[in-house]
């Protein structure tokens, strides 16, 4: 009778996830529902509500986080779909903090425009709870579901202003390309399951090592990485981004440009390494193609641009090559250098983006190179701070950027990618030319027409993006903090 | 009676239907006739899986297609005022290519019902007929999927309000009700007594 009722309660009972790991996620998700429902009863006057509640959120997000780090130890939860560790919570802090800049810079633009809406920082939350998905996915299943909320919500962003036929072009290549990239990445990860009969990564990993590779696991591995490549805009799977980048709305150009790099990287590095890190001698020569490709087109054809949102899309791609090359060493030193990449040109790419934002007023992008032609007769700060971005983007030292390059550069010649990091030098000291001709056109060149930019943007824009470029600056002499947090993160400490 | 017999009977009466209802959907003349035959279709169908013990794949089927997409198409069709005259010619045209259509399904499907398809007997899908199957998809799909099962919440969500932020446009001038004014009409603001002096009659 007894052992018949213990094999009863036996049957119902479930072991109960450990809820407390996911509290940044459900805390996002609530705050989102709240600011959802307050955002109805706000009128345009009083949005700033929404918008105070939104850097709230991540303000809050933030102190959670860093005040749960220490000592963060592997645990998995949710029936092996959820991981909390040390790598997931600095992206995320990473994650945040970036985003707090992107609602800082974006908010006069979006006012200038008439889309300074409720919806907006709702649905970037929610991109950014996508992103927080991805970061700390351990199965297949939640990393793709993480990957379509944040895919859904950048093409509504990208659509987000309705009057505008370009925004409308870019979101439909975008969704189509994306849609695409997505099928890709579900028929390998089919492959994966259909030899593994697994979808959580540690059993994939332990399936892999103990089986090791065969034909199947190859193919899927195959298509796995073309969808990464298509999310990340790596070459050739790059057509979308210069588009994308150029059609969107800059401040959503900035969202689009920064973060999700740093969930992509994620991205990665659950699959590659969590996942399949046995395969590694496979995906190492596709990642290679990938990485010398990105770096030669991207840095090329960014030289040929008039756009600087297009010549910044090539950028990116450009980068993208770089952290690639960080990540085929396939080793722990490899890893950390290219997660400090990643930060750090999220952190400069939304500085470049934002510096766009503010030099734009109502009825006017400031998204053309001549629109900087001497920058520094009408405004001497700010030309001062778009030279340490570029300076940053380019590698120039003394800005962090360098100290980014020269990781990734130091762990590829440190596993016998020497020539890899030779290349990687030649087509960045290419890349350097178009990122000083912006210097040389603010410091050089003369206004032609007195449309003397006024800057609109107001005094809190102003500082932010101050502090932003003089950090990359401070960072490049004392960068030593971040690269010991993403050392720490792969156990290198 | 055999119990095995009166499922038979069932069966097949259920199968005469759902082929006649399925030849009615392409041989109606009127597209509204057609949908129509196609709900018979569905609800046939979803009576068959009941027999078969699927109850979650029966449910859904009228949940999801005759609830809502065989609805919908019904909508569109009563709209568009389809005009099916059109539609009909070269009936002869492309006979064959849809008779070489038909004979690859055809040989397809007796490839696979020739080969292996007996294989499949019942000992092997009898571990999943302990628990009805609504029970056994909802007991994973609440402990080790909860995570994901949230997560595609959040998806639709998401997709709820991106579809309003693209599509809702708020145009200024047009007239509408406001129900809110409407209920909180009082007879003073509806009918204005106007004293007025008597007209003489010269």
């Amino acid at each position: 009778m007894l052992s018949l009722l213990a094999q009863a309660t036996s049957t119902v009972t479930i072991p109960s996830p450990l809820y407390h790991l996911a509290i940044p996620e459900m805390a996002m998700l609530s705050m989102i529902c709240i600011i959802l429902l307050i955002d109805l009863f706000v009128s345009d006057r009083t949005r700033f509500i929404t918008y105070l509640l939104t850097q709230a959120t991540l303000v809050g997000l933030i102190i959670f986080t860093v005040m749960n780090m220490a000592g963060v130890e592997k645990v998995t939860t949710f029936n092996n779909s959820f991981v909390r560790d040390a790598m997931g919570d600095i992206l995320k802090i990473s994650i945040y903090f970036i985003g707090i800049l992107i609602f800082v810079y974006s908010k006069d633009y979006l006012k200038a425009r008439n889309l300074y809406k409720g919806e907006y920082f709702t649905l970037s939350l929610i991109g950014i709870l996508g992103m927080m998905i991805m970061v700390s996915s351990y199965s297949f299943l939640s990393l793709y579901l993480g990957l379509e909320v944040l895919a859904l919500s950048m093409y509504a962003l990208v659509a987000f202003n309705r009057e505008s036929a370009k925004c409308t072009e870019a979101a439909i290549k975008y969704f189509v390309l994306g849609a695409i990239a997505s099928g890709m990445l579900l028929y390998g990860i089919s492959m994966i399951f259909g030899v593994t009969g697994e979808l959580e990564f540690n059993k994939v990993f332990t399936y892999v090592q103990a089986s090791g590779g065969s034909l199947t696991l190859s193919f899927g591995l195959v298509f796995i990485v073309i969808g990464i490549g298509f999310k990340l805009g790596a070459v050739p799977f790059h057509m979308w981004v210069p588009d994308v980048y150029e059609g969107a709305p800059t401040s959503v150009t900035m969202y689009l440009g920064s973060i999700p790099k740093i969930a992509a990287f994620a991205m990665i590095m659950r699959i590659l390494s969590d996942g399949m890190q046995p395969l590694f001698a496979n995906w190492q020569e596709l990642l290679i193609i990938l990485a010398i490709l990105s770096m030669a087109i991207g840095n090329i054809f960014a030289i040929a641009q008039t756009n600087l949102k297009r010549m910044l899309a090539y950028s990116t791609i450009a980068h993208v090559g770089f952290i690639l090359v960080g990540i085929l060493t396939a080793q722990p030193q490899g890893y950390s250098a290219a997660m400090f990449y990643t930060m750090v040109y999220a952190f400069t790419a939304v500085a470049a983006f934002g510096m766009i934002l503010v030099l734009s007023r109502s009825g006017f992008e400031a998204e053309n190179l001549e629109d900087f032609k001497g920058l520094n007769e009408r405004n001497p700060w700010f030309a001062f701070i778009v030279l340490i971005i570029m300076f940053s983007l380019a590698g120039v030292p003394p800005t962090v950027g360098f100290f980014a390059k020269l990781l990734v550069l130091q762990a590829a010649v440190e596993f016998h990618f020497t020539w890899l990091a030779i290349v990687a030098v030649f087509f960045a000291i290419i890349g350097v030319f178009y990122y000083i001709r912006i210097v040389k056109l603010m410091y050089f060149d003369r206004v032609e027409d007195d449309k003397a930019a006024k800057i609109e943007v107001g005094g809190d824009t102003k500082l932010v993006i101050s502090l932003n470029g003089l950090a990359i600056l401070a960072l490049g002499f004392y960068p030593f903090v971040i690269i010991e947090l993403c050392r720490s993160a792969f156990k290198l400490t | 009676m055999d119990k095995n017999l009166i499922i038979q009977i069932i069966f097949y009466g259920f199968s005469t239907v759902l082929i006649l209802s399925a030849l009615k959907v392409i041989t109606a003349r009127n597209t509204v006739y057609s949908a129509l035959f196609l709900v018979l279709a569905f609800f046939t169908c979803s009576a068959i899986w009941i027999l078969l013990r699927a109850e979650f794949l029966a449910i859904a089927l009228i949940l999801v297609y005759v609830g809502a997409v065989m609805v919908l198409f019904l909508f569109v069709v009563m709209m568009l005022n389809i005009n099916e005259q059109p539609l009909r010619e070269g009936f002869i045209k492309y006979l064959p290519v849809g008779i070489l259509v038909a004979v690859v399904v055809v040989a397809e499907m007796i490839i696979v019902i020739t080969n292996g398809f007996g294989a499949i007997t019942e000992a092997k899908a009898s571990g999943l007929m302990v628990t009805s199957n609504t029970k056994a998809l909802g007991s994973v799909l609440y402990t080790d999927y909860l995570y994901q099962f949230e997560i595609a919440a959040v998806i639709l969500l998401l997709a709820i309000i991106a579809a309003i932020v693209l599509t809702l446009h708020h145009q200024t001038g047009t007239k509408h009700q406001d129900p809110g004014k409407q209920v909180q009409v009082k007879a003073k603001d509806r009918v204005r007594l106007v004293k007025m002096d008597t007209e003489k009659v010269e």
